[in-house]
């Protein structure tokens, strides 16, 4: 069977498995696990970039992630004027403190000459900068959010179009994996998986601690939308006309026809990205990359600087799940920091990457619908395959009552099989590269 | 006497947390060593190794407190450990013999079992919430405190107490019986210098007649062994919950890696550097710097550097600067 | 050319080269011979910058060249082929040789989605330049066949059709020759000597092949131990006492003075 013909048949079948949920649950169902399945199909393009064209391990997808869905609050929500009021201004101050004892630390290292007063200067910069900042972060803080803590309680963001976070949370994004790149690329591969899965806890860390920036567990509700509200839609005359004329409620309409909207736009994007990133692995540039994963040694022997290439490949990548992740907090309209989990955003991402196909664009996307439809359908499945099989026991045993409630938790069972079972039988994925 | 009582103080709430908390990574750091230097790949599911070592363990424990077995003033789980041992075991070995057996035969990448451990992981895990849950549970009994705060002062005249929980005891004690054990085992057996030998060079262990089979059977054992007990020190001390063990991977992997991934006294080691580091720099030291400065100078705020929601930054922190200027580890590792 | 002063290259206590000082003149194929562990290796990686140098100068043209990156050696004309074929094994043998050429516009990411009519004469251009290597090196027919599945002779000479792909100033070869069948070991030769004569092209080799290193090379230089031994002319070399006792109990000893009676 030829590749594309291959790849129809799975997409066709991943089309058809949607449409069944709609046809049995219902097209609002359908509609959530597409619009969640854009998502993850452009995330598993921003790991199979970084994984599939240049073999580089990151497993930190969940911290750019949680980066992107900060880039929505910061641009969308609407600033909190008496915290700026409070303590804006020497936050602001505080931050540049931290940057300045960062830049004067790496100035001290770069300039003066190896040996111990070295060290000592460094430390003495460390240690002045720290106490400093400290003395301007600490009132700042406590300043912002001692400002309305149950409503507000942080600085806010920018009042700015919602779709603006989307590139911005890829820019966020990009900028965290240029530090993370610029330190840890060139190590060996375990070395980077480590580094990345432990910036993406700092990250989360950092989000779920300071509230002055990201309300922290509190979470960040009512984000502006791109969408209108349903609500809105059923108060519109020409709405409901034209809800009866498709033969439906008014409320059953508009909550499809916001769901579809978010449909669309992500398919932009999605296609759009799709088109970009095959379009560079066809070129002398793909080509190139080809080489270094090949072989690292003689790219660069034939005068491709491979550090810099891997660096370039891993800022796009983790841009690319920025984006994704800012797309995500806009569609669930909150942002919560809490809800952040690394076997749900980070390792997920990479079964859809094995499970799809790794160096093959097109896999990646299948396997990020494929697999994120198995997440949320294993539950209700799991759910069945245990009632059917406990259901001779009587209703008042523990046991039956343990194994129904432990249903939701088939789903990371399932997903380790799964993976497992591809890489013994299908190594290279349901659509290989090539 | 104020600086008898700052020095009960720091004992109180860094060296006695440190010392507990470092034979937990070290015990966990020794493990994923083993695995690295034997089958040479990061072990991602040992987190959820430890999960599973520690859920038979407390399953058993409640079945024999049920049974009105017990070992007071010890903990019931002392008694239940060893089976939690043999299950882990069994469990693992029957994972290398139907996941990771064909990969070594394949002679596959390691970064390639570097992703199938991510498969185990997710089943190790998904097995755990199945049967006991995603909730906290608990499990220890027995003697709480071998020295209360209150009985130190009293004992002592001190305005500070020195409380030292059972469990931390415990660590400590089985900690070193349990790396005692091993470096005797290692050093002394045959089956200890075959693996050492392995782990040195591959072709030239198996040119001296070494069954590698044999070799990674024994490592897998130990590891189920070394995974079961820092688990349940873990759980003991600081209370199970599926999820903390996923989150233990980065300071244990830190550990390893700093004290110089394959080398097992490198791992003992980077446990400590990075427990004591990790309390130390989130420990808020007004409560001793009180009894050392003078009045006048007495610090206002908690003199805390990180707040401890950090603390994986802190790990995360020493394993950067220990990989930028020394990438073989502390002890010479076999990563380059 | 290139002038090595006083390199060492040690790994803890091994001291893989030892102080090794030779200089590689403009227009010469210089021969690097010595036997086995003599660290010519390791002095062509701490050259060509897959080494960085425990201490020592390397310098290209009067120039500073001591612990540069290959990409950047690469730049000023220094290329190198391995000992083991280092090809890559995904691509086709046309593909690796059009990657080689440096500054192609198609491999900025920005001119992929933008510059593409300017990409595909570029390529035109390479995808020619190409063919030509291949029929200069007589593997015409081998263009779109994968590189990993080419014979460890055929791979050798993709490895030097690389090096054609730009205009290079010094080639260093480690063993082309090495697990080439007789015919093909031919077509190597006339390669190298026609490149050096037509082209250009300043060599170094590294090579076992005595035969091979008496029809090309000349100065040769011999390693042993992480030093430089001697140089000359290959008769010179041959008849050097200290070269034959270098290589006492290799049985070259035996060989060479076989050869001489003859």
């Amino acid at each position: 069977m030829s590749g594309s013909l291959r790849g129809l048949m799975m997409f066709a079948l991943v089309a058809g498995l949607i449409g069944l949920t709609g046809v049995m649950q219902g097209w609002n169902s359908a509609l959530v696990i597409l619009n969640m399945g854009l998502v993850s199909a452009i995330m598993a393009l921003g790991v199979n970039l970084q994984w599939g064209f240049a073999g580089l391990f990151n497993v930190g997808v969940m911290g750019f992630v949680a980066l992107g869905g900060l880039a929505a609050v910061l641009i969308s929500m609407p600033p909190t004027t008496e915290a700026w009021a409070a303590g804006g201004g020497r936050m602001a101050l505080a931050m540049i403190a931290g940057a300045a004892t960062i830049l004067a630390a790496i100035f001290v290292w770069r300039r003066m000459a190896p040996g111990r007063r070295r060290a000592l200067a460094m430390l003495a910069v460390i240690t002045v900068g720290f106490i400093f900042y400290r003395f301007l972060f600490g009132p700042a803080r406590d300043a912002i959010e001692a400002v309305n803590p149950a409503g507000t309680g942080y600085l806010g963001g920018m009042s700015l179009p919602i779709l603006l976070a989307w590139p911005v949370g890829g820019v966020l994004a990009a900028g965290a994996a240029w530090l993370i790149g610029k330190t840890a690329l060139g190590l060996r591969s375990d070395y980077l998986a480590i580094a990345t899965l432990g910036i993406a806890e700092i990250v989360i860390a950092l989000m779920r601690n300071e509230d002055w920036l990201s309300r922290g567990v509190k979470n960040v509700v009512g984000l502006p939308r791109p969408m209108p509200f349903e609500t809105d839609l059923q108060s519109d005359p020409a709405f409901v006309a034209q809800a009866e004329s498709l033969g439906l409620t008014a409320v059953e309409w508009s909550t499809l026809y916001v769901k579809l909207g978010y449909t669309a736009l992500f398919t932009v994007v999605l296609v759009a990205l799709l088109v970009l990133a095959q379009l560079a692995l066809a070129s002398p540039w793909g080509r190139m990359m080809r080489a270094i994963r090949d072989n690292e040694t003689a790219a660069e022997a034939m005068g491709k600087n491979v550090k810099a290439r891997h660096l370039q490949i891993f800022i796009l990548g983790s841009a690319i799940c920025g984006l994704a992740g800012a797309m995500m907090t806009t569609l669930d309209g909150q942002l919560t920091p809490g809800s952040y989990q690394p076997l749900r955003f980070t390792f997920l991402i990479w079964v859809m990457v094995i499970v799809g196909g790794s160096g093959n664009n097109f896999g990646a996307v299948l396997g990020g619908f494929l697999i994120w439809f198995l997440w949320v359908q294993v539950e209700p499945m799991g759910l069945w395959v245990l009632t059917t099989l406990t259901a001779p026991l009587p209703d008042s045993s523990a046991f039956k009552e343990h194994l129904l409630a432990s249903a939701p938790q088939m789903r990371l069972l399932t997903m380790g099989v799964v993976l497992l079972v591809v890489l013994r039988f299908y190594p290279r994925g349901l659509l290989p590269e090539r | 006497m104020d600086a008898l009582n700052a020095l009960v103080a720091f004992a109180n709430f860094v060296l006695v947390p440190a010392l507990a908390y470092g034979s937990q990574l070290a015990l966990g750091a020794l493990g994923v060593t083993l695995i690295y230097g034997i089958l040479r790949f990061s072990n991602f599911a040992h987190g959820d190794t430890m999960a599973f070592g520690a859920m038979v363990t407390i399953l058993l424990t409640w079945a024999f407190q049920a049974m009105g077995l017990s070992i007071a003033p010890l903990p019931t789980a002392l008694l239940a450990l060893p089976f939690g041992i043999l299950a882990t075991a069994a469990l693992v070995y029957v994972t290398d013999r139907t996941v990771y057996r064909f990969y070594r035969r394949a002679k596959a990448a390691p970064v390639m079992l570097v992703i199938v451990s991510m498969g185990v992981m997710f089943v190790m895990n998904g097995l755990v919430r199945f049967i006991i849950g995603p909730e906290s549970q608990s499990f220890a009994d027995g003697a709480r405190f071998l020295i209360t705060a209150r009985e130190f002062r009293e004992m002592t005249g001190l305005a500070e107490g020195l409380a030292i929980r059972t469990s931390q005891a415990i660590t400590l004690v089985t900690a070193v019986i349990v790396v005692a054990g091993l470096f005797w085992f290692l050093n002394r057996t045959r089956t200890g210098k075959s693996m050492r030998a392995y782990s040195d060079n591959e072709d030239l262990a198996l040119l001296s007649g070494i069954n590698p089979e044999r070799v990674v059977a024994v490592t897998w054992v130990l590891v189920a062994a070394l995974a079961t007990i820092a688990g349940t020190l873990y759980g003991l001390d600081k209370g199970f919950r599926p999820f903390t063990y996923f989150q233990l991977l980065l300071p244990i992997f830190a550990s390893a890696i700093v004290g110089g991934l394959g080398n097992p006294l490198g791992a003992i080691a980077g446990g400590y550097v990075i427990a004591f580091s990790e309390v130390t720099i989130t420990y808020a030291w007004k409560k001793v710097l009180t009894y050392l400065v003078p009045e006048t100078l007495e610090p206002s705020g908690l003199v805390q550097l990180l707040s401890t929601e950090y603390k994986y930054a802190v790990s995360f922190a020493i394993l950067v600067i220990v990989l930028l200027f020394r990438p073989t580890g502390l002890f010479r590792g076999k990563a380059v | 050319m290139i002038v090595v002063e006083d390199l060492h290259m040690h790994f803890g206590g091994f001291r893989a080269v030892d102080g090794a000082s030779l200089s590689i003149e403009t227009g010469t194929i210089t021969g690097l011979i010595g036997p086995n562990g003599a660290g010519k290796t390791t002095l062509f990686n701490a050259i060509a910058g897959d080494l960085k140098p425990t201490s020592g100068r390397v310098t290209m043209s009067g120039e500073d060249i001591t612990g540069l990156p290959p990409h950047a050696l690469f730049g000023r004309g220094l290329l190198r082929t391995f000992q083991v074929a280092h090809e890559f094994a995904t691509m086709t043998v046309r593909e690796n040789l059009m990657m080689v050429p440096g500054h192609q516009a198609g491999e900025t990411l920005w001119n992929v989605w933008t510059a593409r009519g300017r990409i595909a004469s570029e390529e035109k251009a390479l995808a020619r330049k190409a063919d030509e290597v291949l029929e200069f090196l007589t593997i015409s027919h081998l263009a779109d066949e994968r590189a990993g599945n080419l014979s460890g002779g055929q791979k050798k000479l993709l490895e030097l059709g690389r090096t054609m792909m730009v205009e290079a100033k010094i080639v260093f070869l480690d063993e082309v020759g090495a697990g080439v069948n007789r015919t093909l070991l031919r077509t190597i030769g006339d390669a190298i000597a026609e490149l050096n004569r037509e082209r250009g092209y300043t060599f170094c080799m590294i090579e076992h092949d005595m035969e091979f290193i008496g029809r090309l090379c000349d100065p040769v230089i011999c390693m042993a131990e992480g030093k430089v031994l001697a140089e000359g002319t290959i008769d010179e070399i041959k008849a050097d006492e200290r070269v034959i006792e270098a290589y006492l109990g290799t049985g070259l000893k035996n060989k060479i003075s076989q050869e001489a009676a003859q």
